[in-house]
């Protein structure tokens, strides 16, 4: 798998009310890479990710994912929404089989997977409620389980913690940094939590806003065996005083 | 509750449970208005002529029901506002889906709703009497146009506010319109869909009657209409509570409806 994204620029509006939103933004992701692109509001982060999704057209540029060019959405992309994406009237169970049943796969093997899935964020329990009838952060799991299930070759992670309490985000993050060892997933994460992005992606891109571009990537080497010790290690608190300094000096260059 | 507690109290405590059952309030208004009606007509303090007792209700509607004309009258009635009503919801169903959906579409045809919808439905009688004379027909389209301009807005609204997330979600699950149609739309305007029609039912008995009072040979409107230029007071009360207590059931009938196909969203 390999998902190129080549000088892609995205404006809003016409003639003089044109308002740019990303800047020639490129970069690559490969298969089993976890990547972040973080950035303050305004640095256009969610619609990069919506056109890769495809739910977007870029204004130019191109973004491809094993050469073909992203022209729509598709089920080779899965996406994880900050909220709201579960259907209520569906339970958790239901909801990640929803995928499968859109593709029209076999009875047996969407109940097969479906169970696989509920047990891999580890919700057999919780199979039969319904959406409201779960946690904040289970809810998001399920959203997880069912990108998963429908077996993309890349998940787009949209803030996907965003409205989560500081705990349960938390051990989202570790939950989330397991499932990636475990399954091997590729996952493109967009968020604005600096530490978060350092914690489970291997390679960070800093976006500046207005239009949104990328100013600065690292390279994450971190030894991700512990999420716990990581938090506290040396190396990953320097590093983010680093990119936390270079983000705030676009947001005063932004204000001066 | 503990023991120690009192007597009275503890009666007080019960009468509170019993007053927080969702219909013994619902139940103790109606009795009221019952218990006002009565003693006002037994104090003679009205003219009978002009407020019959409930007794001369209760009889004249045995009567009504014994001659086999209540029974006539209310199938009549009945079959006109779900023929009529049936015709305007499942219409309304796809137009309203295809505008919510749709902004093309949408733009086309709102402006055009909107200034249909504030024409009063029985200013069209004298027309349709024109076109279809005094059959069922103008009864029903009466009906239709009444109550489908704004079946169709309200299931419109309804769709346009599907949350994008769950539409753009089954979009990068591999889904496409009809499917995205049927499994993501449907089921989440499906309450709203039912609240629409039980809130419009209520204007289509409301056009029913009107329609029955200008021209008519039997419904419940028309017994009212006759029993008027008979001064039978106690024949209007029976046909005004017969309809007020049918209309009662077919909305009950929405309510129990939307608890059992609906019930993620209550």
């Amino acid at each position: 798998m390999h998902l190129q994204v080549s000088s892609v620029c995205k404006s809003f509006g016409y003639g003089p009310k044109t308002k740019p939103v990303l800047d020639a933004v490129s970069f690559d992701l490969h298969s089993g890479q976890f990547l972040a692109l973080v950035g303050s509001s305004g640095s256009g982060k969610s619609t990069m990710m919506r056109l890769i999704a495809g739910l977007d057209r870029p204004s130019s540029g191109e973004i491809r994912l094993d050469g073909e060019l992203i022209r729509g959405p598709g089920a080779d992309r899965g996406m994880v929404f900050q909220k709201y994406s579960l259907y209520p009237w569906l339970t958790a169970a239901q909801n990640v089989a929803f995928g499968m049943r859109l593709q029209g796969r076999p009875k047996a093997e969407v109940r097969e997977r479906t169970a696989y899935f509920l047990e891999v964020v580890g919700l057999v329990d919780s199979a039969r409620l319904l959406p409201r009838e779960l946690s904040g952060g289970m809810q998001q799991r399920v959203a997880i389980a069912r990108a998963l299930a429908a077996e993309p070759k890349v998940l787009l992670l949209d803030e996907p913690f965003g409205a989560l309490d500081l705990q349960i985000r938390e051990s989202m993050q570790d939950f989330l940094h397991r499932l990636w060892m475990q399954t091997g997933l590729t996952a493109l994460l967009i968020t604005h939590d600096l530490e978060e992005a350092l914690l489970l992606a291997q390679q960070v891109h800093i976006l500046a806003p207005r239009p949104g571009r990328i100013v600065r990537s690292v390279n994450a080497d971190l030894d991700r065996s512990s999420l716990a010790h990581l938090r506290v290690s040396q190396p990953f608190l320097a590093l983010r005083e680093e990119l936390a300094s270079c983000l705030r000096s676009l947001d005063s260059t932004l204000t001066a | 509750m503990p023991p120690s507690e009192a007597d009275p109290l503890k009666r007080l405590s019960f009468l509170r449970r019993f007053l927080a059952q969702p219909w013994v309030l619902g139940l103790v208004g109606v009795a009221t208005a019952m218990l006002i009606w009565f003693l006002t007509t037994a104090s003679g303090a009205v003219d009978n002529l002009f407020l019959p007792s409930p007794q001369a209700v209760w009889q004249a509607g045995q009567a009504q029901w014994q001659s086999g004309l209540l029974l006539k009258d209310a199938v009549a009635s009945i079959q006109r506002v779900f023929i009529g009503f049936a015709l305007s919801a499942g219409l309304a169903l796809p137009v309203g889906i295809a505008m919510g959906t749709n902004p093309t579409i949408c733009r086309l045809l709102e402006p055009l709703m909107g200034l249909i919808r504030y024409m009063p439905a029985p200013a069209f009688i004298p027309l349709l009497i024109i076109y279809f004379g005094l059959e069922e027909l103008p009864k029903i389209l009466l009906i239709f146009i009444g109550t489908f301009f704004f079946n169709t807005l309200m299931i419109m609204d309804a769709v346009k506010f599907v949350p994008s997330e769950l539409v753009e979600t089954a979009l990068t699950l591999g889904g496409r319109g009809l499917p995205i149609l049927t499994r993501v739309v449907a089921p989440f305007v499906a309450p709203q869909v039912l609240d629409t029609y039980r809130i419009n039912m209520a204007s289509a008995w409301n056009l029913v009657i009107v329609a029955e009072l200008v021209a008519a040979t039997e419904g419940l409107g028309k017994r009212i209409s006759l029993a008027q230029r008979f001064l039978r007071t106690d024949d209007i009360f029976v046909g005004l509570i017969v309809i007020g207590l049918v209309g009662l059931v077919i909305d009950l009938g929405f309510r129990f409806l939307m608890r059992k196909a609906c019930s993620w969203a209550n």
